[in-house]
């Protein structure tokens, strides 16, 4: 499976960050916003990707740029993963039908059941500017996702 | 972009006299770590680094920068600061190491009695803390690894690329070792 490539428009959703909020991707129309599909919660601590992410928030931010983290983990398994690691943005369940999100981002596992590490930055008008498919192992960092934020930023805005 | 392949990260901010070094400037291999004196993991790198260092002497340098990863280990960060205080006095190692042997009491107070242990000027070393002098020093480490790939702690380059999986002595020895024969 491939990810969707940049120049696509990105595939418009609602999933539940918590058991009674849901969150569209429309709802970030006008900045951009950054979707990090990953496997699971709990991985090991240190090494773990949302939490890295959580601390380079402020960097994302100076881009007006928005969260969210996307796994086939529950609301409520999020909730606890969340709380644990003091995440300061979203994590979107993925979870009925299991991988459905993941699946249109071409950003799905079907073997094991669960989320590719896959990154993707989406314009502000709703097209895909970078994606990024990480080796399922690796946890890719950040680095990535600031570039593309800059050239963002630093690109015009088609009239 | 090529999608499914490893981008390489590499070190934006290559190592100079802005760093905390051990071992000579001209070692055919350089190892740097990215760490957080919270970090249970980079306590167990501690000693690791430690073992590499006494196995390849002179044939390497290493130097330490700062990650503290602030929402998970609340102390990293002031602790990364008393060592760039105890740098600015001469005496970043002694107190890095102190940190790491001591990475279960990281509060105010400990620090200080750490700072005294070292033979800080400790009314100099509670001034930086409060006024955070070297908050912005931890902080250009931080983005610098950021910039670079780090994606945890402890993350290590080698010659200058991330070096990816497992980090226990022989590894990062057979590493350093292959890396230096590159460079020679």
């Amino acid at each position: 499976m491939q990810p969707l490539p940049a120049g696509t428009k990105a595939p418009d959703f609602a999933l539940n960050s918590t058991p009674d909020q849901k969150v569209n991707l429309s709802d970030f129309r006008g900045n951009p916003v950054i979707l990090a599909f990953y496997p699971a919660d709990w991985s090991p601590v240190c090494g773990d990707q949302m939490t890295l992410y959580n601390e380079v928030l402020p960097e994302f931010r100076k881009h007006h740029a928005a969260l969210c983290g996307i796994s086939v983990d529950g609301v409520w398994c999020h909730g606890a993963f969340a709380a644990n690691r003091r995440l300061h943005f979203p994590l979107l369940a993925d979870f009925e039908p299991k991988g459905a999100v993941a699946k249109t981002y071409g950003a799905y596992r079907a073997k094991e059941g669960v989320a590719e590490r896959a990154l993707f930055v989406i314009d502000g008008d709703g097209i895909i500017r970078w994606s990024y498919l990480s080796p399922i192992g690796v946890n890719p960092g950040a680095d990535g996702i600031l570039e593309a934020l800059e050239s963002l930023s630093a690109a015009p805005r088609p009239a | 972009m090529a999608f499914g392949q490893s981008r390489i990260a590499r070190l934006v901010l290559p190592v100079s006299s802005r760093d905390h070094t051990q071992g000579p400037a001209d070692a055919p291999a350089t190892l740097v770590e990215y760490g957080d004196y919270q970090c249970p993991y980079c306590g167990a790198a501690h000693g690791i680094v430690k073992a590499v260092q006494a196995r390849l002497g002179h044939r390497m340098r290493f130097a330490f920068r700062h990650f503290p990863l602030a929402e998970i280990h609340l102390y990293a960060p002031l602790a990364a600061e008393a060592a760039e205080a105890a740098g600015a006095q001469g005496k970043f190692w002694p107190m890095h190491d102190t940190l790491f042997e001591n990475q279960h009491a990281l509060d105010d107070a400990s620090l200080v009695t750490y700072a005294r242990h070292v033979g800080l000027d400790v009314s100099q070393f509670v001034s930086d803390l409060a006024d955070h002098t070297w908050a912005p020093r931890v902080r250009e480490d931080f983005m610098s690894g950021v910039r670079s790939g780090v994606n945890g702690t402890p993350t290590f380059f080698i010659n200058g690329i991330r070096h990816d999986g497992p980090w226990d002595a022989d590894t990062l020895i057979e590493a350093l070792v292959a890396a230096a024969a590159v460079h020679a």
